[in-house]
């Protein structure tokens, strides 16, 4: 901020103002700019979204089309990642794929912190019963293993990108409600929360304006890996046939097509499988850097 | 010891229950009537009729569960939609292949993991330790069917004796072969599942014991035992490592469901005929009393895995008291 000429004057002016001290974002930004590498992820994320959202300026061919003479190609500058079996060009179907892969993350993630945190805030603030009760389903839900969990609610469902993003969420949700509650249950008895409890705060301001946000920091960093968490199990699943259907593609479908053609074929499992190992690198470098910066234990 | 055993067997009742019912209610929303898959396409109504009365699925939900509920404590599962077998038998013949899968990863890692978590944590930031924590990063973010796919191209298309799917050789047994003829045709098979569970587990894992370690070396009794004068291997070995084991042993309890989920995949990239295979083929078809079932062992096999993780807990914890 401070680097920009433009807004010097602005900055300088408030530092005076604030003798020096600075707001809770320039500190989160300031602890978070000294993991280099979450910074690094970060400019490579900007990038892959940026491929993302400009996938049909990006893309080289359609990524439906056939073209059973150019079958199962190597990488050339024609086709910078090669052709699949049907001679459709790898690399068109890793970008359009990309808008999957990195939306599920968000969506999915989105659902899960939705309702961890107000499962886990509800059972944390109010106790007594409805938190037994909240506690026992949760570990209902956290019993099944996830995979099987969600292999389930495919089989009901029908298998839209928009319902499999959902549907991660919903499987996803029980390690957060048990974060917030703990974090609710410190909360609740501290200073200020008696405080505006004796000025006549209700119990859902007390909740979303008072407790909530100072339990933000480890939900955010739990949420970043979350993403990561989303992004595998959507390739996981398109990966075992039962994500997003052909032709559309995301990156497990992808790597489910090339799965068949490994020995002349390599370059259709090897591209799109490099990319979620990628942004789900990235995502788990933010979430560390973010709980370095995010974590006031940590002082310098 | 035992009125805190006792205690932890009747919270796990519960705990059973809520399982089977999420188990049993979250089929009946599945779509389509099941009398479709068992029904001749030319059946008549009464025919149909007939079907649903033998099924039970004329009778109310609640008892069309508290029916299935009684046979499951009877260990009978029902009967598969799709294939007309008891699901009992497909399950038994399925469970043991991937319970050997994965103790076999479950040793390795353990096995693996302590020792370098712990040779890491106890030279930090030396250029060992960073190579250790880069690694165990990476193989956490690595997507396992991509890194199984890579292994397979890589290693067992160019080398012969390591296959790519099952888990024997059809007709080497004890009864033709000798016994460590069986054994190397039963590791050769190992290989590549092993190695690409292992992976996954063995980073998480590695790190948990490096940091559980390094919090440990700075308590103050290890400081007291380095002031008495004793010697070095003495305190790692005696006093620093045996506590900085025991939260690793209730990390054992959230690593089952994970092994589980992983299980699923690794079966599949590998034709291994485990659960996992089995569940995944019953969701493509909708053979909804093979998903009930595999859900409720799956679970199950959780509940007792957390319950033989706390009892494990109190053991090798003197502090923690039973009741």
């Amino acid at each position: 901020m401070a680097n920009n000429p433009q807004s010097k004057q602005l900055t300088d002016k408030k530092q005076n103002m604030e003798k020096g001290a600075e707001t809770w974002g320039q500190m989160v930004w300031r602890r978070f700019r000294r993991h280099r590498l979450a910074v690094i992820s970060m400019y490579v994320l900007a990038i892959l979204y940026l491929v993302a959202i400009f996938a049909p300026y990006v893309a080289t061919h359609d990524f439906a089309h056939v073209d059973p003479i150019n079958r199962l190609q190597p990488p050339s500058s024609e086709h910078l990642f090669g052709t699949d079996r049907l001679g459709r060009d790898v690399f068109t179907r890793v970008v359009w794929g990309s808008r999957v892969s990195l939306s599920v993350g968000f969506v999915a993630a989105g659902v899960a912190v939705l309702l961890g945190t107000v499962i886990g805030a509800v059972s944390g603030y109010f106790g007594g019963w409805v938190d037994h009760m909240l506690q026992r389903f949760t570990e209902i839900v956290q019993s099944f293993p996830t995979m099987f969990l969600l292999l389930t609610i495919i089989a009901i469902v029908d298998r839209s990108i928009f319902n499999i993003m959902v549907v991660i969420g919903i499987t996803s949700w029980p390690g957060l409600a048990r974060l917030v509650r703990g974090e609710v249950l410190s909360l609740r008895k501290q200073e200020f929360t008696e405080a505006a409890r004796s000025i006549g705060a209700t119990d859902s301001r007390i909740i979303f304006k008072h407790i909530l946000p100072n339990a933000m920091a480890p939900v955010i960093v739990n949420a970043t890996l979350r993403i990561a968490g989303a992004i595998l199990a959507e390739s996981a699943l398109s990966f075992l046939g039962l994500g997003v259907q052909e032709p559309f593609p995301s990156w497990g479908s992808i790597l489910n097509a090339g799965r068949n053609h490994l020995r002349y074929g390599i370059w259709i499992t090897l591209f799109p499988g490099l990319l979620i190992f990628i942004t789900v690198l990235a995502f788990n470098y933010i979430g560390d850097g973010l709980r370095d910066a995010l974590d006031p234990r940590l002082q310098e | 010891m035992s009125t805190y055993i006792i205690k932890r067997i009747l919270q796990m009742i519960p705990l059973l229950i809520g399982i089977t019912v999420v188990s049993f209610f979250i089929m009946q929303l599945a779509p389509g009537d099941p009398v479709d898959l068992l029904a001749e396409r030319t059946a008549t109504a009464e025919e149909r009729a007939r079907i649903r009365s033998i099924y039970g699925l004329d009778e109310p939900l609640y008892v069309q569960y508290w029916i299935w509920l009684n046979n499951l404590l009877r260990g009978d599962f029902g009967y598969s939609y799709v294939r007309g077998r008891p699901v009992r038998d497909m399950i038994l013949e399925r469970l043991p292949n991937t319970v050997y899968l994965n103790a076999v990863v479950a040793v390795m890692i353990y096995g693996l993991a302590i020792p370098i978590g712990v040779a890491s944590a106890l030279r930090q930031y030396s250029s060992f330790d960073h190579t250790v924590t880069s690694f165990a990063f990476l193989g956490q973010a690595l997507p396992n069917f991509w890194f199984g796919l890579l292994l397979i191209y890589g290693v067992a298309l160019r080398i012969d004796i390591i296959p790519v799917a099952g888990m024997s050789t059809y007709g080497i047994s004890l009864a033709t072969h000798s016994f460590w003829a069986v054994l190397v045709d039963r590791l050769r098979y190992l290989i590549l599942p092993v190695a690409v569970m292992g992976l996954s587990a063995l980073a998480g894992i590695t790190r948990y014991t490096r940091s559980s370690m390094l919090e440990v070396i700075r308590k103050d009794y290890i400081r007291t035992a380095r002031s008495k004068g004793l010697a070095e291997r003495l305190i790692i070995y005696k006093h620093a490592l045996r506590n900085a084991l025991l939260p690793i042993v209730t990390i054992l309890g959230f690593e089952i469901p994970l092994m589980f989920s992983g299980s699923v995949i690794i079966e599949n990239i590998f034709s291994w005929p485990g659960l996992g295979t089995l569940s995944v083929n019953a969701v493509f078809q909708r053979d909804y009393m093979v998903v009930m079932a595999f859900n409720v062992i799956g679970a199950t096999l959780v509940v007792i895995g957390n319950f033989v993780a706390d009892l494990l807990y109190v053991v090798v914890d003197p502090r923690i008291s039973y009741d």
